[in-house]
């Protein structure tokens, strides 16, 4: 009876993950095999047309602006907020109400932050349906990421490097942009790259503070569309599902690219034993 | 370990660099612009409209020094959009309520439209009368058996509330937002309704006539055919204007040309293209 | 960076000191300056939403009672009742559960006890990769494929349902689930195995009994974050959800959560319409808190 049992289980196990590994691979099969006959130069880097048949060069660079302006506020921030917790902060109230905030963002679900966006941003702010909208709301989006992972790298910083610095006579903030700040960067670095996959993937949020415009973006405060959003349109709006899944490649290959650096460069922090 | 060290400060620097190139080349962007005195017309609203808007901004852009954006979002929106100057000019495929009017709006009738009810392909049914309209859309006939057709359960696809293709539609067809079926899928966009229905042999919604090709069947009303003539000549019930409104000082010379252009010959052109129907003609 | 020649210029002077010691007071604040950053931007967020979720109960003389238990959503008719989106969320919500929680739970297990270590070094990453891809493209996915073969193979009338939400959401927390029940899985210590193991105890009967109540907390953490991502998807939702405005009664009825509610209408809503969809807001944003709150109990549970 045991090992009756024993062997139901053991081939559950096996089943489940069977399912688990048959499943992805579809999605990422069909995906590549629905998808990949539009990838070539033109696809990627031509420009997009109302008729059918353009390029989606546009939304790769909308992607990139957005990316770009949401890492440029929310890295120095939220690196120096993680500095703040983790070097100059007495454990206390105060520490603890920020820890509170920080973990409640990233539980926030991404329709929030843009509902947030859409009225704070878009209308009190009045960006308007904007790139810098969108990246503004995704600067709150990837703080705490930032935060998080950088904190995580100052903790592996050994306190021998910051006595050491201080005992010749260093400041703190010397002692931190010498010492401690150069050692955690590659765990820093990492952190960045995450919050690049995350803003690759956001969706809801973008499509509440940016709109729709499907036209190469002329400044930060035109509407435009990022290649999630655009797969999103071309899905549900035309129902071209071959399109999505090429757009789908293009993002997939992206999120592919910055996972493995971001692996890549927190493995070498490891091996680097300080 | 310092080769690792400075391989990622090296890293950072490129990202860092990166970044700011990224934004330096924006704000080129941007005083090129500005310099070139490239006004920009912000243009929002009815997704019926939208790929009519979208080819007359295309041909204008050609031969004129202008930026025409336009955001596909309902016409609720463009007219909220309109009325708070989030947009210059609000796309409309429906007449403006009274409210709307109150502040301060002002329309212009760029063309007309019809709405075609539309099915799948394998469905027989190819004419209903308004009456048996409604009674899909409110959930009283429930199978296509009973209109003539195949032993299938109708599935209902609607619009949004804030489409203006929905208002107008309900309004001809005189039900209210309160009597439509409650189990009808609600698709925002004409394009979405068309692929949901091209997908489903069971489904019926209702586009614009811009939006008809093979991948869907049309059916007549009361016998006539859904086309612009029938339109043009009032047998066909189902049509609806469609409107460029903007606040009375909202709007910019810019506007003002690109609204001029549209209502010129050419521009008409352009529309009977679309399969909308010209102002002039009606 | 800079500080070198300004040393350079005040060797032997007091002021380099107090330069010292301003720059260094200055930063801290700057530093604290930025951690409260995240704290403004929580209070924004939650004062922005409630603020105007609010205020049609507060001010304009809704019922709030109406606004919860009402099953007519019709805003032009000055009609919000959000009872159908709510039922939708947690019915969603649950059957996703149901499928993917006992699948991702058996596959970390496998990967962490059973799999040989050469297929687990490939297949976790690549589940963990997998957390990363867009949700959209799982919504596409289920439209192309999930959708048709309900209709075509099940004989649905429409693909467009509360079933196609659940298998499509399952699959979307599958890799979350995976990835973090895994890691805490391998975290058990080998003793507990071994001494198992030494007394007699087979070696499924010594995972199902040993390690995984031993790493019942994180577990419990994997299983709240699937469902926390599971409540807030929202675009993937809108494509295979039907979006109609009725309180599901089969697995067959297509449905629209509350997050899609949001997504699909405040493109255009205004007024108190809009403030309704701030509304629905509060309520995905209470149910999200309480997850929220239970998770921070299981880890605090966990840590003592």
């Amino acid at each position: 009876m045991r090992t009756f049992k024993d062997n139901l289980l053991r081939g559950l196990l096996w089943f489940s993950a069977f399912v688990t590994v048959g499943i992805l691979l579809l999605i990422v099969g069909y995906i590549f095999y629905k998808g990949f006959r539009l990838i070539n130069f033109e696809f990627i880097f031509g420009d997009y047309s109302p008729t059918g048949g353009g390029g989606i060069w546009p939304m790769v660079v909308t992607t990139v602006y957005t990316i770009a302006i949401s890492l440029v506020i929310a890295t120095p921030i939220g690196i120096l907020a993680a500095v703040y917790l983790q070097e100059y902060a007495k454990q206390g109230r105060l520490v603890k109400t920020i820890r509170f905030a920080t973990e409640s963002l990233t539980g926030i679900p991404s329709i929030i932050y843009g509902l947030f966006g859409a009225v704070f941003f878009v209308t009190t702010l009045k960006l308007g349906m904007s790139i810098i909208s969108a990246s503004l709301t995704l600067t709150i989006i990837v703080l705490p990421v930032v935060i998080r992972t950088t904190e995580e790298a100052l903790k592996t910083v050994p306190g021998a490097y910051r006595e050491g610095s201080l005992a010749l006579g260093t400041t703190k903030l010397q002692t931190l942009i010498k010492v401690i700040l150069p050692s955690s960067m590659p765990g820093i670095l990492s952190g960045i790259i995450l919050s690049m996959g995350r803003i690759i993937g956001e969706s809801a949020a973008i499509f509440l503070t940016a709109g729709t415009v499907a036209a190469m973006p002329s400044s930060i405060f035109s509407s435009a569309r990022t290649l999630t959003v655009h797969a999103f349109l071309v899905t549900q709006e035309a129902g071209d599902i071959e399109l999505a899944a090429a757009i789908g490649i293009v993002l997939i290959v992206l999120i592919l690219v910055l996972n493995f650096s971001a692996t890549f460069i927190s493995k070498k922090l490891n091996k680097a034993d300080y | 370990m310092k080769f690792i060290r400075n391989a990622a400060k090296g890293l950072f620097v490129i990202s860092l660099t990166v970044i700011m190139s990224a934004c330096g080349n924006n704000a080129d962007g941007d005083t090129k612009s500005s310099k070139e005195g490239l006004p920009t017309i912000a243009i929002s609203g009815s997704t019926s409209v939208g790929p009519l808007a979208e080819k007359l901004a295309f041909k204008y852009e050609e031969s004129n020094n202008v930026k025409i954006e336009i955001n596909q979002i309902g016409s609720s929106a463009g007219i909220t959009n309109a009325i708070n100057g989030v947009s210059e000019i609000g796309m409309s495929s429906r007449d403006l309520k009274q409210e709307e009017i109150d502040k301060g709006l002002k329309e212009t009738i760029i063309a007309y439209d019809g709405i075609v009810v539309v099915t799948h392909p394998t469905n027989k049914v190819k004419n209903l009368t308004l009456e048996q309209v409604k009674k899909i859309f409110t959930g009283k006939v429930t199978n296509w058996k009973e209109l003539g057709g195949d032993d299938l359960e109708i599935v209902v696809v609607s619009r949004e509330d804030g489409s203006g293709s929905r208002d107008a539609f309900q309004e001809i067809v005189d039900y209210s937002s309160g009597e439509l079926v409650r189990s009808a899928i609600i698709a925002s966009g004409n394009g979405n309704i068309k692929t949901t229905v091209a997908m489903n042999k069971h489904a019926v919604g209702f586009i614009s006539f811009e939006y008809i090709d093979e991948s869907i069947s049309t059916i007549d009303i009361d016998g006539v055919q859904a086309t612009a003539e029938n339109v043009l000549q009032q047998q066909y019930k189902l049509a609806r204007p469609f409107l460029f409104v903007h606040m009375d000082k909202g709007l910019t010379d810019a506007g003002q040309k690109f609204i001029d252009f549209i209502l010129s010959p050419d521009g008409q052109v352009i529309v009977s293209e679309t399969g909308a129907i010209p102002v002039n003609e009606s | 960076m800079t500080s070198p020649p300004i040393e350079k210029h005040n060797i032997g002077n007091g002021k380099s000191n107090k330069r010292k010691y301003m720059l260094e007071s200055l930063s801290s604040k700057l530093f604290l300056l930025c951690a409260l950053l995240s704290v403004l931007s929580l209070l924004l967020i939650v004062g922005f939403v409630f603020y105007r979720g609010s205020h049609p109960f507060i001010a304009e003389g809704y019922s709030f009672f109406e606004f919860i238990f009402g099953v007519d959503w019709v805003p032009g008719e000055d009609k919000f009742g959000i009872f159908p989106m709510i039922v939708a969320s947690i019915y969603a919500t649950i059957g996703s559960l149901i499928i993917g929680v006992p699948i991702g739970l058996f596959t970390a297990i496998f990967l962490s006890e059973i799999a040989p270590k050469r297929v687990a070094k490939i297949i976790s990453p690549a589940v963990q990769l997998l957390a990363g891809i867009p949700s959209v493209l799982y919504g596409v996915f289920g439209l192309a494929i999930i959708v048709p073969f309900l209709q075509n193979y099940l004989g649905l009338a429409k693909g467009q349902s509360l079933l196609a939400v659940i298998v499509v959401l399952a699959v979307m927390m599958l890799p979350t689930i995976v990835t973090v029940a895994e890691t805490s899985i391998r975290a058990v210590p080998k003793t507990y195995r071994e001494g198992s193991l030494a007394l007699g105890a087979s070696e499924i009967g010594t995972i199902f009994k040993v390690v995984v109540p031993a790493a019942k907390s994180g577990i419990t953490a994997a299983i709240v974050l699937g469902l926390g991502r599971a409540i807030g998807e929202t675009m993937a939702v809108i494509l295979i959800a039907g979006n109609s405005l009725i309180v599901p009664t089969s697995l067959t009825d297509s449905i629209r959560p509350l997050t899609t509610n949001i997504a699909l209408e405040m493109g255009y809503a205004a007024g108190v319409h809009q403030e309704m969809l701030f509304a629905t807001g509060i309520v995905l944003f209470s149910f999200i808190m309480i997850l929220n709150f239970v998770l921070a109990k299981i880890s605090a549970r966990g840590a003592n």
